[in-house]
This record gives structure tokens, sequence and C-alpha cells, in this order.
């Protein structure tokens, strides 16, 4: 076997037993990787009071009352919901059907507290004439699964 | 072997030059057209999204800019292998003079995002796997940097930075599927999608543009470089021979 021949492998093997190193550290960190939990995920893990965690999904339609400078809304995955409040500041983009990561944490009494409010954008850009055509003819497709809103785009 | 043979045709550092002579106007002149019909488009001649408003022309820069920054990488991490397994002569070369400019693109990436991410998350950044992946690719190419010029040996620093190079390449799938794999703030692929783009086409095309003219771009400011480079290192020896 040539030297050139020998380092080609050697170089190959490297990248291939980093690949399965990175691969299975990536796994076994799976849970901490994820940047927020599903209100269905929340159901089922039950999370302590007072411990701090990001919760996402949905704002669903018509469950946000504000008062004042407090604001209660529930966040959905479709499936399950968590009623939240916070106090302070909302991003622009926050709105009903509006996909949100909220980081806070339970109280006492099974309400989760918000201490930041961001809105999470999807990934489909278009003008805004085309997205109010697309919700007059109701070819607008609300909130599948993934937890933002997503508008089919057809030219 | 018959393709390794044709591949050492250009490392010729020589005719390298000459090759990099008549390439690097076509490079610079479609840099300038294509930069100058893509930013017209970007700023002026594409509509406001239905959400962000004109926050969106944000996009035309911080997507260019991030496969700039990706495909610098996978370059570099290729030019890391030929360097270490085929000893090819320009392979150091096109690695050194690649790193900073990845480095600057990955930099504006982040930069653009940052500014993307306060109007329209409400923070300039969170840690998801996306930003720390990506941030983790702007250290990648910082190291590469300091690596080669860490010894007073340059070919230790080179072989060094080479290791790095092809160690890093890992981190780009990470990049590319950290939105698919694990939940993000950072949306999920909006162009290279199995069902077609989820941008509109009169935005998809302004960023087409803009993304060839960042590619053109690219190359221009590495090929100088690398120009530059060989003919220093002429130069060089030139002057020690005398």
């Amino acid at each position: 076997m040539s030297r050139k021949r020998l380092r080609l492998y050697l170089v190959l093997a490297t990248l291939v037993v980093l690949g399965i190193a990175t691969t299975l550290v990536l796994r076994a960190l799976n849970e901490e990787l994820v940047f927020f939990l599903s209100p269905t995920q929340i159901a089922e893990k039950q999370p302590d009071a007072g411990r701090q965690i990001r919760l996402g999904g949905l704002v669903e339609a018509g469950s946000v009352e504000k008062s004042g400078e407090t604001v209660a809304f529930s966040v959905t995955d479709l499936s399950s919901n968590v009623r939240v409040t916070y106090r302070g500041l909302l991003p622009d983009l926050f709105r009903e059907g509006q996909g949100v990561v909220v980081q806070g944490a339970f109280d006492g009494n099974g309400r989760f507290v918000a201490s930041e409010v961001l809105a999470k954008h999807d990934e489909t850009y278009m003008p805004p004439e085309v997205a109010k055509a697309l919700k007059e003819s109701g070819r607008w497709q609300e909130t599948e699964g993934k937890g933002t809103a997503q508008p089919v785009v057809t030219q | 072997m018959a393709t390794a043979f044709n591949l050492h045709r250009f490392a010729n550092p020589g005719r390298f030059l000459r090759l990099a002579s008549a390439l690097l106007p076509w490079l610079t002149g479609g840099a300038a057209v294509l930069f100058a019909i893509g930013l017209y488009l970007a700023l002026v001649g594409s509509p406001p999204d239905y959400q962000q408003g004109d926050t969106v022309r944000i996009m035309y820069i911080h997507v260019p800019s991030a496969w700039m920054a990706m495909m610098g990488y996978a370059l570099l991490g290729a030019a890391g292998a030929s360097a270490l397994i085929w000893r090819h002569p320009l392979a150091d070369v096109a690695g050194e003079a690649i790193a900073p400019v990845g480095a600057g693109f990955t930099f504006v990436a982040l930069a653009t995002g940052a500014l993307w991410g306060k109007p329209t998350w409400g923070t300039y950044w969170v840690w998801d796997a996306r930003l720390t992946s990506f941030l983790v690719l702007f250290f990648l190419y910082v190291g590469h940097i300091a690596l080669t010029h860490a010894f007073d040996d340059r070919q230790r620093g080179r072989r060094s930075a080479a290791i790095i190079a092809i160690v890093g390449l890992i981190n780009l799938p990470i990049i590319k599927y950290s939105v698919d794999w694990w939940n993000t703030l950072h949306q999920s692929e909006s162009i290279l999608r199995m069902d077609g783009p989820s941008i509109h086409p009169a935005m998809l095309w302004p960023l087409f543009v803009m993304i060839a003219a960042f590619t053109l771009y690219f190359f221009a400011v590495v090929v100088t470089r690398m120009k530059a480079m060989l003919l220093e290192a002429r130069h060089r020896a030139a002057a020690f021979a005398r």
C-alpha cells in the first residue's frame, strides 16, 4: 500500500470514527439539545414547580386575555395546552395562531409563569398580498404539527 | 492514478497563477454586476414579507453569508484533506486563503441573524442547536487561523490547521440538520426542501441572484489571496537565492 493510500484511509477512518462518536454523543444529549418542550411533553413529564423550562407551541386562537401589563394565553400543540401568564413586552410577531417559545416555570397552582416570550418564525416567506389572497381563497392551512402556522405557497 | 495525475497539472503554481489571472476579471466583474442587480432587487424590487415587513430584507445578506460560510468550510476541509493525503502543493495555500474569508462570512451571518432576531423573535441570541453549531463553525475557522500561525515552523502550523479543518467537517451536517433533529427557535429550511422552496418566487429570485453574487465574490477574494500568497513565496525564494 502506497503512503498516499495509507494516509487517505487514515483520514477516512478518522472521519468515520469521529462521525460515530459525535452521533452517539448527540443522541445521548438529545434531551438537553432541544430548545423547548411541547405542551404534550410537559404533560408527560410533569416538571416540578419552580424549575425553569422552555415551552414551545402555538398561541391558541381566542385564548389571549390582556389586563394592564399582564397577559394570559394558552400555548397549544393541538393535543395538549398550557396556560401561561406573562408580564412585560411581547414581540411584534406575537399573535393568535403564531408559534412562540416561552421561558418560565410552573407556580404552585399549576400555572405557567413566563419570564420571557419569544416569537418563533416559520420558514415561509411571501408578500402580504399573497397571504391575503391565500386566506381569502381558503387555501391557508393553519397549524400542522410543527408548532408554526404553515401556509401553502403556490404560484 | 490518472485522476491524481491530472490534478497535479494544476498543482504547478505557475500554471495556477496564469489560470487565476485569466479568471479574476470574470469573477470580480460578474460579482459586481450581480451585486448591483441583487442589491436593487433585495432592497427595492422585492416585496415586504406578510409577517416580518421590511425586516425580511436582512435575509438577502444573511442566507448567502451563511451559505458561503458553510461552502467555505467544506472547501477548507477538502483542502486540508488533499494537503494531508496527497501533499498537494496548492492545498495549504488554498486553506490559508479560505479560512479568514470563511470566518468573515460566518461573522456576517451571525451578526445579521442577531439583527433579524431582535425584531422577529424578540431576542438577539438564544442557545438553540442551530445558532450554537453555527457559532462553533466560527470558532473552527478562528482555530484554523490561529493554528496556521501558531508554530515557527510554517509546515507544522499548516499541518495542524489541516487536521482541525478535517475534524470540523463533522459540524457541517450538524448545522444543516440541527433544525430538523431538535426543536430550535431558528426556523427550518426554506430553500432546499423536499416539497420545494417555501419562499415566494418574488423573494426567491432576488435571493438566488444574491447567492450567485456572493459565490463569485467569495472565489474572487480567495483566488486573489492565493495569487498574492504564491507571488509572495516566489518573491521570497528569489530574494533568498540572490
